[in-house]
């Protein structure tokens, strides 16, 4: 196979991302509404209650509001990953996981060409509530919009990589409220996406360490800290090695007969 | 182009569900591969897709292994699956480029590949309109038209005809059996139904994983002292 056919390949699949993403647009829509309730609602409620400290990468007093919006950019990545690897492996998507599966071009290929076509439909929404995060005076830096997207497509590659994993492996969580349970929502919680982890760590030293541990904290603060032009070499770092070993996993791991692209788990 | 398969054993854990399966397939022939339902005839085609890996036996297209020339071998293959595995909110032409970028043809080749395709299908026409739109008959026509855009020399069809209603049944079998003609396509069209099977076919029938009789749909019948297929079918199986 020459440059020029992964070229191909690569673009089909962007391409047919963006067109079931414009069939579904009422959806896109929808998906915004739960970190924009987040943002302005659970924000405004919580204000009065924590204050931040002048901590990296600000460089004042934020609101509450500053701060928790790069935790729901990785928010909408993490909800939208795990929906898009789920489906990618059983229901909605079978069909077309099938006719994924029967190019030529390496697996491993075809499956991050994949992760990164659903990213690049998450990152789209992540923008979208990013400008309407202006309105309530989340104000970020002009370059800073550009300079978080190397993360916010890490963050993207690293949790659908994950998505792959579990749907791959773990046939407990089947269904999506399983992963919510058990992945979306102690992920999300315990990390640095809602409080700075030096008030968890006041709270709970064990706590503290098992949100240094989770890997979406670091997503997170890699968003953070680039959306303000800072450079975060620790986040970045584990990120990128934990989108590595995951990726690897994932599409190394992944085997049709594990899932149910043949249309069934059992014997045919 | 020879299609060879020998020795195929697959297992889901303790279970066999195909024990020892060898044929060759003729190049340019309509070959039916005949069994009922849990026969093996899925486990067969996800081995003959990659779907499943090979646990013993090898397949060879053209000579090449699909054990040690995968990508190889898949650009020799075209694949109708039993459940629609089209995208139905995109358009019948969406649906065939986003195929042809999979196999590596550019926009514009997928364009022409495609056109070229739906006007043999009488679907040209229909390009522009949302799969949804389409009735049974017509998707599956699409889905045929998919699987040959990279021009594949076997075209596999795992039960192609469910779901349908007689008529557009009967008329997709004759389709496929014009493109073995025309196109010298080899075609394995693994159905349960047996008057989509006519004695002039080389026939396969496979049974609880094991392959029961491999050859002349008429010899077959000649060998087992039978009236007819469907009569083969019943004695060796007890199904039909």
């Amino acid at each position: 196979m020459k440059a020029a056919h992964y070229w191909h390949c690569f673009v089909g699949i962007q391409t047919r991302e963006w067109l079931r993403f414009w069939q579904q647009r009422t959806r896109f829509a929808s998906a915004l509404v739960r970190p924009l309730l987040w943002l302005v609602v659970f924000a405004a409620g919580f204000r009065a209650v924590l204050g931040i400290s002048i901590i990296p990468p600000y460089e004042t007093y934020i609101t509450y509001e500053t701060y928790i919006a790069p935790g729901l950019c990785g928010m909408i990545i993490l909800f939208n990953s795990m929906q898009g690897a789920l489906s990618m492996v059983y229901d909605r998507e079978l069909g077309s996981m099938r006719v994924l599966l029967m190019s030529p071009l390496p697996r491993p290929f075809l499956l991050v060409t994949k992760l990164l076509a659903m990213g690049v439909v998450s990152i789209g929404q992540v923008y979208v509530f990013l400008l309407l995060a202006l309105l309530v005076d989340v104000e970020p830096p002009l370059w800073g919009y550009l300079a978080v997207l190397p993360a916010l497509i890490l963050t993207s590659l690293m949790l659908g990589a994950l998505g792959l994993l579990i749907a791959t492996w773990i046939k407990q969580l089947e269904n999506f409220a399983g992963v919510m349970n058990f992945v979306i929502f102690p992920m999300f919680f315990m990390s640095s996406a809602l409080y700075p982890l030096w008030r968890m760590n006041e709270a709970s030293p064990w706590l503290y360490w098992i949100c240094q541990f989770n890997p979406f904290t670091h997503a997170v603060e890699a968003i953070r800290f680039s959306l303000y032009l800072e450079w975060n070499p620790m986040a970045y770092g584990i990120t990128g090695g934990v989108t590595v070993v995951l990726a690897l996993l994932a599409t190394a791991g992944f085997r049709p007969q594990r899932t149910k692209i043949l249309g069934t788990s059992k014997p045919a | 182009m020879t299609i060879e398969a020998s020795t195929l054993s697959f297992h889901y854990g303790d279970k066999p569900v195909l024990r020892e399966v060898s044929f060759a397939l003729t190049s340019g022939r309509f070959h039916a591969l005949l069994g009922p339902n849990g026969a093996g005839k899925s486990t067969l085609f996800g081995l003959l897709t990659r779907l499943l890996a090979l646990q013993q036996g090898d397949i060879l297209l053209g000579g090449q292994s699909l054990k040690k020339q995968p990508a190889e071998a898949m650009r020799q293959i075209g694949v109708v699956f039993q459940q629609n595995a089209l995208d139905l909110d995109l358009t019948v032409r969406q649906n065939l480029q986003y195929h042809a970028a999979l196999h590596g043809l550019s926009r514009k080749e997928a364009r022409v590949r495609g056109d070229q395709e739906l006007e043999r299908f009488n679907l040209l026409d229909r390009a522009n309109d949302a799969v949804r739109q389409l009735n049974g008959g017509h998707r599956r026509r699409v889905e045929i038209a998919r699987a040959l855009l990279h021009n594949p020399s076997l075209l596999l069809l795992d039960e192609p005809t469910v779901g349908l209603d007689v008529a557009s049944r009967k008329g997709l079998n004759e389709h496929v059996r014009t493109l073995c003609e025309e196109d010298g396509l080899t075609v394995l069209w693994a159905t349960h139904l047996i008057e989509e099977v006519s004695e002039d076919d080389r026939v396969l029938i496979l049974h609880q994983g094991q392959l029961l009789a491999d050859g002349n749909g008429q010899a077959i019948c000649e060998a087992e002292g039978t009236r007819d297929l469907a009569e083969t079918f019943h004695s060796l199986t007890g199904a039909g």
